[in-house]
């Protein structure tokens, strides 16, 4: 069967959608990486808590409180669910993660890959593994737009922006903007940055709320295209490792760019060569490594 | 007359003396191997295990004078695990039947386990044709349905109205494998052309790229050889898409009533499938549905039936057969002729495989629904030597030898 | 090790099916030399592999496949599985230990997951059905392996000799060399050791341990699946090490037997198991990181101070005075 330039772009598109989940993943990975040094294993999770946020917020946090009418809709939801995360996620960094500064930061891959493992087992109690739908995407993104060479869904194609506009936001507020001067100067060097009278601890918890709340906005953005289940996250999170083994710890660009990039180059490769889908990631990380040990766009 | 009594009585202690050492650790002991968390919870799951305690209960509770227990597992649709229960329930807690056993690579793990140590093992809710052909053993009954049955009963109309070109999405292990195959001959058989396939991983839930694959491919007929929570997964992305609303036709190959419920009448209308059973066919069929309903809080779906009925005939055949040992129970049940809520008539052959009709099934309109159940209407009776693969075809060894 | 405490654990190990049954504790050796093979790395050279999943499941498959359709002796059968662990482990070591830490973590974990995915397209895996079936066959053509409890006595004779294995190589003076690694990288580079060819070196004996383990597995349950190359298998490993105690002889037996115990006596509840789990890594992360026996040892020592050392709390204490379960600051 020929493959035809048709199949191939419709493949790269929607493995740009793909992708800019990997992007916001990995730029959160990265964002706290950069601070607490820590692979935050958990992130995963959050990911999937973010959508069942969602899930729970439409259509049972009303029953639960006797108020049948009370529903939070998808755009609260993309409100309410990573603030809720967010301080899930202060409050293991201020009672757990805290614990281990000073420490080897394997120790922090180990808490977190627990706390993934209590999350996803929690869930996996209450809800199907295979998955239960979203049912609250907004009427107004129903339907197809006309690209031309594909029909693409109009949710699909709302999702792919609002992460590359929240993608760069970050980059803009870490790279350009005074706060994001402080918070690199803060991975640097510490102590001269507590000596201007910046509050580091601080900082560190709420860049760990940020990165987690970002997972979490992914987690609602995607609810509406997968099925939301507990296993969301642990599926998409070694993925998202070897995006930013690949890229590179160094640089929040890096992890946004090499994000979209393997997504669009993992859809291509499903028409191209199907069985090495799911593998190109990865054969790609082991070549890098080969190369540049440090990643594409790492300092070593 | 005073003799003749006494000789009754020692008649009478004699046999239950017998009945009481033929009966395995004083009980007898049936499994409920299912899935309880996955794809395939909706249609087995729970319901399998309140079904097989509702035969129990009609059964009386005892049989030849002893009880009968119950227990039950999830394997997670993971053969492995499902193999390391099947291997402890039968060697630690002396479990005598095993039944559901819903997924078929499970389904064949655990009968080929259980068969070797004499257990048997009644497949109530897997499709896979190889546990009745290469994979067949003695002890290994298929029960309902079987992917041949399906693809005869739900290909043939549709190629004979003019789906010629097929494209196939299937589920990446055994059952997808069987299903695509036994279509894909029926598609060639007619015919009909399949011009290409793709297989997805079990479970999946993001079937977009494998639709537009199948979109692109330029088949009349889109055939999702896949089940449950992936068949209603792919539908509704479909739709998504715009696939399946024009010229293209997506066809489910596998289709239960839980999934017709799930996706929505609106989305599911006029959809055709082969199925074994649907509660709304009688007045015995409906009658036990509404027990079922007041425990489930669903109606049953046709494996559910099936384990109801595969246990009952369980236990009849035990009783007949004064035993709970495998071989003489398997070959009272080959003897039987089945009659319960779930079949009619039904027979089981050496391959294991248990005859009985199939029926050609429609999703109503949301304007015929009549209340929130109402969702199928029968429109063909498939007789059972036609529904599945006739004897003489079978692969399995244990055929050949006779 | 302690001769006392080898003549318990051959006692135990010997009574062991009389009292238990015998398939359940057969997973607990496979496990257990598993742990101790990783322990090898982890616990005494200090390196956090993440990608052990692919040893232990690569050579399930490869020893079920040559038992089942190249017809290969039982025997030679688990050699072969422990050969592929040991050859995946130098191609997973040679790429990995370029980078240290976090990033090492990852990349095991990266490419075991490489492995993952061939398993799952592989047609001799049989992808998601799994490599069903496997024979046990006859050990050296003469002892019937379906039996249980021969079949028992082999998994424990396997266990023995990679335990005795273990416990030889970290007593050796090459085992020496790998602590001074973990406690001090560059000092150990310093005095001339070929560093990253030690670690290398460790990596492979632990891989092939791991996949010996794991070829006896797939022997015992007859089955290979996507389960024993999952990463979540991998993250088992850790803390069965972790909680059992980090670089002492005893401590990943102690974690293995725990974590399979929970497994298989709460099984009933369902995926709280996988809670508890994840609560034991928390706590143990944060609490003790020394594990069950680096505790009892560190209060053994602290109670009796210089005594020698007394056989319940574990072979000798001084060699295993400084493990890394402190963590390295």
């Amino acid at each position: 069967m020929a493959i035809s330039a048709n199949a191939i772009l419709t493949q790269a598109m929607l493995g740009l959608n793909n992708g800019a989940f990997y992007a916001m993943l990995s730029l959160g990975l990265a964002v706290i990486f950069g601070l607490l040094n820590i692979v935050n294993f958990a992130h995963g999770a959050f990911y999937m808590l973010g959508a069942f946020v969602a899930l729970i917020g439409l259509t049972q946090l009303g029953p639960w409180l006797g108020m049948p009418d009370l529903q939070i809709n998808f755009w609260w939801a993309l409100l309410i669910a990573p603030l809720v995360v967010g301080l899930l996620g202060i409050l293991i960094e201020r009672t757990l993660l805290r614990r281990l500064y000073g420490l080897d930061h394997l120790y922090g891959l180990l808490l977190t890959f627990g706390v993934a493992l209590v999350l996803q087992g929690f869930f996996t109690n209450f809800y199907n593994t295979a998955g239960t739908p979203y049912p609250g995407k907004p009427e107004i993104l129903d339907g197809v737009v006309n690209l031309g060479f594909m029909y693409f869904p109009k949710y699909r194609l709302f999702a792919l922006v609002v992460s590359l506009l929240v993608c760069f936001a970050t980059w803009y507020l870490i790279e350009r903007t005074k706060l994001g001067a402080i918070l690199r100067a803060g991975t640097e060097k510490p102590k001269l940055v507590e000596a201007f009278g910046v509050n580091v601890p601080l900082l560190i918890t709420l860049t760990y709320g940020f990165g987690v709340a970002l997972a979490a906005f992914a987690g609602v953005l995607a609810a509406p295209i997968y099925a939301v289940s507990p296993l969301m996250g642990a599926d998409l999170i070694i993925v998202v490792f070897a995006v930013v083994v690949i890229g590179g710890m160094g640089s929040i660009m890096g992890a946004i760019v090499t994000g979209l990039a393997l997504g669009m180059i993992e859809g291509v490769t499903k028409v191209v060569y199907p069985p090495a889908a799911s593998t190109v990631v990865f054969l790609i990380m082991a070549l890098v490594l080969l190369v540049r040990p440090a990643g594409l766009f790492g300092k070593e | 007359m005073k003799n003749s009594t006494l000789a009754l009585a020692v008649a009478a202690a004699l046999s239950a003396g017998t009945a009481q050492a033929q009966i395995s650790g004083d009980v007898v002991k049936i499994g409920v191997l299912t899935d309880m968390s996955g794809v395939y919870a909706a249609l087995s799951g729970q319901g399998s295990v309140i079904a097989a305690q509702m035969a129990i209960e009609d059964f009386g509770g005892k049989v030849l004078g002893k009880p009968i227990q119950l227990v039950s597992a999830d394997h997670q649709n993971k053969a492995d695990i499902g193999s390391a229960t099947a291997r402890e329930w039968i060697d630690q807690q002396g479990v005598d039947m095993i039944t559901d056993l819903v997924t078929s690579s499970v389904g064949i793990a655990v009968q080929r386990l259980a068969s070797a140590k004499g257990v048997i093992t009644m497949n109530t809710s897997a499709g896979s044709t190889a546990l009745t052909n290469a994979e067949c053993t003695e002890l290994g009954i298929h029960y309902a349905y079987d992917t041949y049955a399906l693809a005869v009963g739900t290909a043939n109309p549709i190629i004979q109205s003019g789906g010629k070109k097929w494209f196939f999405i299937t589920a990446d292990y055994t059952f997808g494998h069987s299903l695509e195959s036994n279509a894909a001959d029926v598609v060639k058989a007619n015919g009909g052309q399949v011009v290409g396939g793709v297989r997805h991983p079990f479970p999946n839930n993001d079937f977009s790229s494998y639709l537009l694959q199948a979109q692109g491919s330029g088949a009349d007929v889109i055939g999702l050889a896949n089940a449950g929570q992936d068949f209603t997964n792919a539908v509704k992305q479909a739709g998504e898409f715009g696939i399946g609303r024009g010229k293209q036709q997506l066809v489910g190959l596998l289709v239960f009533s839980s999934d017709v419920k799930s996706l929505g009448l609106k989305a599911a209308e006029g959809l055709q499938f082969t199925d074994s059973w649907y509660w709304d066919m009688n007045d015995e069929t409906r009658a036990f549905a509404q027990r079922f309903f007041e425990r489930a809080k669903a109606m049953p779906t046709s494996p559910q039936a099936a384990v109801y009925s595969s246990v009952t005939q369980y236990l009849k055949a035990v009783e007949a057969a004064g035993t709970d040992n495998g071989k003489a129970v398997r070959a009272k049940l080959g003897e039987m002729v089945m009659n319960d809520v779930y079949h009619k008539n039904a027979k089981l052959r050496p391959d294991g495989r248990v005859m009985h009709d199939m029926y050609l099934m429609k999703v109503k309109s949301p304007q015929e629904s009549k209340s929130e159940w109402d969702l199928l209407k029968i429109v063909d009776t498939i007789p059972a030597e036609k529904a599945f693969l006739p004897l003489e075809k079978s692969q399995c060894p244990l055929v050949k030898k006779q | 090790m302690n001769r006392w405490l080898w003549i318990v654990l051959i006692a135990l190990g010997l009574a062991a099916p009389y009292v238990l049954y015998p398939v359940f504790v057969m997973k607990l050796l496979c496990f257990a030399l598993f742990a101790c093979a990783f322990n090898l790395l982890l616990g005494y050279t200090g390196l956090l592999s993440f990608g052990h999943a692919a040893f232990f499941g690569g050579a399930a498959y490869v020893c079920g496949h040559a038992l089942k359709v190249w017809g290969l002796p039982t025997e030679l059968g688990i050699l072969l599985g422990a050969a592929v662990g040991g050859l995946l482990g130098l191609v997973f070591g040679s790429l990995a230990i370029r980078r240290q830490g976090i990033y090492f973590a990852m990349i095991t974990l990266a490419l075991a997951q490489i492995v993952y995915f061939v398993a799952l397209k592989s047609p001799f895996t049989g992808g998601e059905d799994g490599l069903q079936g496997i024979p046990r066959g006859k050990l050296f053509g003469v002892i019937d392996l379906e039996d249980s409890l021969n079949m028992y006595y082999f998994v424990l004779a396997i266990f023995l000799a990679g335990f005795w294995l273990i416990d030889r190589i970290v007593d050796s003076p090459f085992g020496q060399v790998l602590k001074a690694i973990r406690e001090n990288e560059p000092r150990a580079l310093s005095l001339g050791y070929d560093v990253s060819r030690f670690k290398l070196a460790a990596f492979v004996m632990s891989a092939t341990l791991s996949g010996l383990a794991g070829a006896t597995k797939a022997v015992v349950f007859q089955f290979a699946s996507l389960t024993d190359v999952h990463w979540a298998t991998s993250g088992e490993v850790i803390l069965m090490t972790l909680l059992g105690g980090l670089g002492t002889i005893l401590g990943p037996m102690v974690g293995a037997f725990t974590v399979v115990s929970l497994h298989s006596k709460l099984s009933a509840i369902g995926s709280w198991v996988t809670v508890i789990i994840g609560i034991t890594f928390i706590v143990c992360v944060l609490l003790f990181r020394r594990g069950f026996v680096g505790e009892l040892q560190h209060l053994l020592r602290g109670q009796f101070g210089a005594e020698p050392g007394k056989p319940q709390a574990g072979g000798k204490p001084v060699a295993v005075a400084q493990p890394g379960s402190g963590g390295k600051h």
